[in-house]
């Protein structure tokens, strides 16, 4: 059953206060759009920089996420010992009972503090959220370096393909051979020495120019 | 081949551990050592506990911490191997160190000295210093907190100590949000070279032969696995003993230098290798002896004493409530014996003890040693201060009259 436009309010009528410790914009959009789809609205995004554990102890949070992959980390954790005094003391939350809910978060990169006391029933669905996001977003970032890698790729291809054409009009013009031949022969001079045909064709330019060559 | 996952951070202590894989001496004990850069020692301490990986480089305070329960995460963990001895500096930026003598090297010499200059310095200076350190559970804020006691000051009501990751220690200091630093190499010689702050403590001169970092493995995982650890603590006992040798300082620095490694420059490395120390941005390099060290002296042996004196460190600074219970824990946490087992074979002079009094050897001493001599350097606290570990109470009363 799902209430997506419901607020999620507490027996208490309080929202829970969320505050997520992200530096990078992009997930923590991710994450905070999930959860308010989901009906959290009390939302705040902290980047880990200067004083933000001053910023984090005013608001009063009864959920922390952080990426696990943050060098922040330390410092958040002992703003939780430090801390212990205050009236609302944050501790990490970890649900022995639920290995495959902490290996799945230490898969997703995703570390949680919660306020002492929550009940487990309370902070479980925001969790699995943020696990599902971050997922989602790690996902989208290999689709995104895939992709830039395959431009990559596709921006050497045309590199090289100048490269060896540029060599064959070398051949071309100082062997007065055709475009055709001028290609099988730098591919044999490439099988019998054991060298890709780029590799043979570069230094056949850097001869050329070195002799004050044609091309 | 046996795969061993290891956590570590990038700091250039952890080249036991990197050298055992890149030189092959994991590979020749049949161990397929994968590494895993990890960027905050809590993000390592939940790899190791939560089995992600199998061991970890750890601040050997922190796997203390973990068995007792003080971190967050708690899980019962062994140290069979220390990665190295020393390797700290505390860092302080030019306006608050030109309260101390104006020498950096006479500084160095006379850490007693220095921690009565800073003691002056703190009323003189804008503000409550604010000294950076990596993690509350970490030898350097021990040590730290030892040297300042020692000159009258407290460290939790005198100055603030703020926790931030090392990589982030000199931008911190660049802004002014912290007037220094004390943490593990390369992060005080990259401060240095930037003209952001000057070296005015070495950790090897507040206690020579100071405890830093260990191999970490959760007991549990240790005592099913006796083969892995055996073999594996064979390849780190060599892999140490070529960081050693100085003939491989360079090749050494180079391969940290690995953006996959600690990814900071050969020459911001070297200097905790080499010992030939910048301690002031644009001044001649002086030498620090034993600043860092990974093998001579049976440096990967891990003495329960040392467990023992960071245990009376937590008590000492309201960490830990005193308990013989805790006591025989952290005690505990340090394995000796999984060390002798492992190295009984390997022709290294092995200690007949498990515990010595640290702090009172004063000039290189041949030990009771099985398989060879074995000979320890003084091992001295700047204070002329003895920890005896079969009297921890006695100890702590006795810090506590100064």
């Amino acid at each position: 059953m799902r209430w997506p436009a419901l607020r999620r309010v507490s027996a208490a009528g309080k929202s829970l206060r969320i505050v997520i410790v992200d530096d990078s914009g992009l997930r923590a959009t991710v994450l905070e759009e999930g959860l308010r789809e989901a009906g959290y609205d009390d939302i705040h995004v902290v980047p880990p920089e200067g004083g933000f554990v001053a910023r984090l102890e005013r608001m009063a949070p009864d959920v922390v996420l952080m990426d696990l992959g943050s060098p922040s980390r330390d410092t958040l954790e002992e703003m939780l010992v430090v801390s212990r005094a205050l009236a609302r003391p944050i501790a990490m939350f970890v649900d022995r009972s639920d290995e495959a809910m902490i290996g799945a978060a230490i898969d997703a990169g995703v570390s949680a503090y919660v306020v002492d006391g929550l009940r487990k029933e309370r902070v479980k669905p925001v969790l699995d959220l943020a696990i599902r996001r971050f997922n989602a977003f790690a996902r989208m970032q290999t689709e995104l370096d895939t992709a830039k890698s395959e431009r990559d790729q596709a921006k050497i291809a045309l590199q090289e393909r100048r490269t060896i054409d540029r060599a064959k009009a070398i051949l071309m013009t100082s062997r007065n051979l055709p475009e055709a031949d001028a290609y099988a022969l730098l591919r044999s001079t490439a099988m019998n020495q054991g060298k890709r045909i780029i590799e043979v064709a570069e230094a056949l330019i850097t001869a050329s120019d070195m002799l004050g060559g044609a091309a | 081949m046996t795969p061993f996952s290891i956590a570590f951070l990038p700091l250039t202590d952890s080249a036991p551990l990197i050298v055992a894989k890149e030189k092959g001496f994991a590979a020749a004990a049949g161990i397929d050592l994968l590494m895993v850069r990890t960027t905050s020692w809590a993000t390592l301490r939940d790899r190791l506990v939560y089995g992600q990986v199998q061991g970890a480089h750890m601040l050997a305070p922190l796997a203390i911490a973990v068995t007792l329960g003080l971190s967050q995460t708690s899980a019962a963990l062994s140290a069979p191997f220390r990665l190295n001895v020393n390797g700290n500096a505390l860092v302080i930026a030019p306006n608050f160190a030109a309260a101390l003598d104006p020498d950096p090297a006479t500084r160095i010499g006379d850490p007693l000295a220095a921690a009565h200059d800073f003691a002056a310095a703190i009323g003189l200076h804008r503000r409550k210093p604010v000294i950076g350190i990596v993690h509350r559970f970490s030898c350097h804020a021990l040590l730290l907190r030892y040297w300042l006691a020692s000159a009258g000051v407290d460290p939790d009501r005198d100055l603030s100590l703020r926790v931030l990751p090392p990589s982030l220690m000199v931008e911190a200091l660049r802004v002014g949000e912290i007037d220094g630093f004390i943490a593990g190499e390369p992060w005080g010689s990259v401060a240095v070279a930037e003209g952001l702050a000057e070296i005015v403590v070495a950790g090897a001169r507040i206690w020579k032969r100071g405890v830093e970092k260990v191999l970490a493995l959760r007991t549990d995982w240790m005592e099913a696995h006796p083969e892995t650890v055996d073999a594996f603590l064979v390849a780190l006992s060599q892999a140490s003993a070529w960081c050693e040798d100085p003939a491989h300082h360079e090749e050494l620095a180079d391969l940290l230098e690995r953006s996959d490694y600690v990814g900071r420059t050969a020459s911001e490395l070297l200097p905790a290798l080499t010992g030939r120390f910048t301690l002031r941005h644009g001044e001649p390099p002086v030498s620090i002896p034993d600043f860092l060290h990974f093998h001579r002296e049976a440096a990967g042996f891990p003495w329960r004493s040392q467990a023992l004196w960071i245990y009376s460190q937590f008590v000492r600074w309201g960490f830990v409530k005193a308990s013989a219970g805790h006591e025989r824990a952290a005690a505990e946490v340090f394995r000796s014996d999984i060390y002798r087992r492992a190295l009984a074979g390997s022709g290294l002079p092995m200690p007949g003890a498990s515990m010595k009094v640290e702090g009172a050897i004063e000039a290189p001493l041949g030990v009771g040693a099985h398989s060879g001599a074995l000979t320890l350097g003084a091992d001295g606290f700047f204070d002329g201060g003895i920890f005896d570990p079969s009297d921890v109470s006695a100890y702590l009363a006795n810090l506590a009259r100064k």
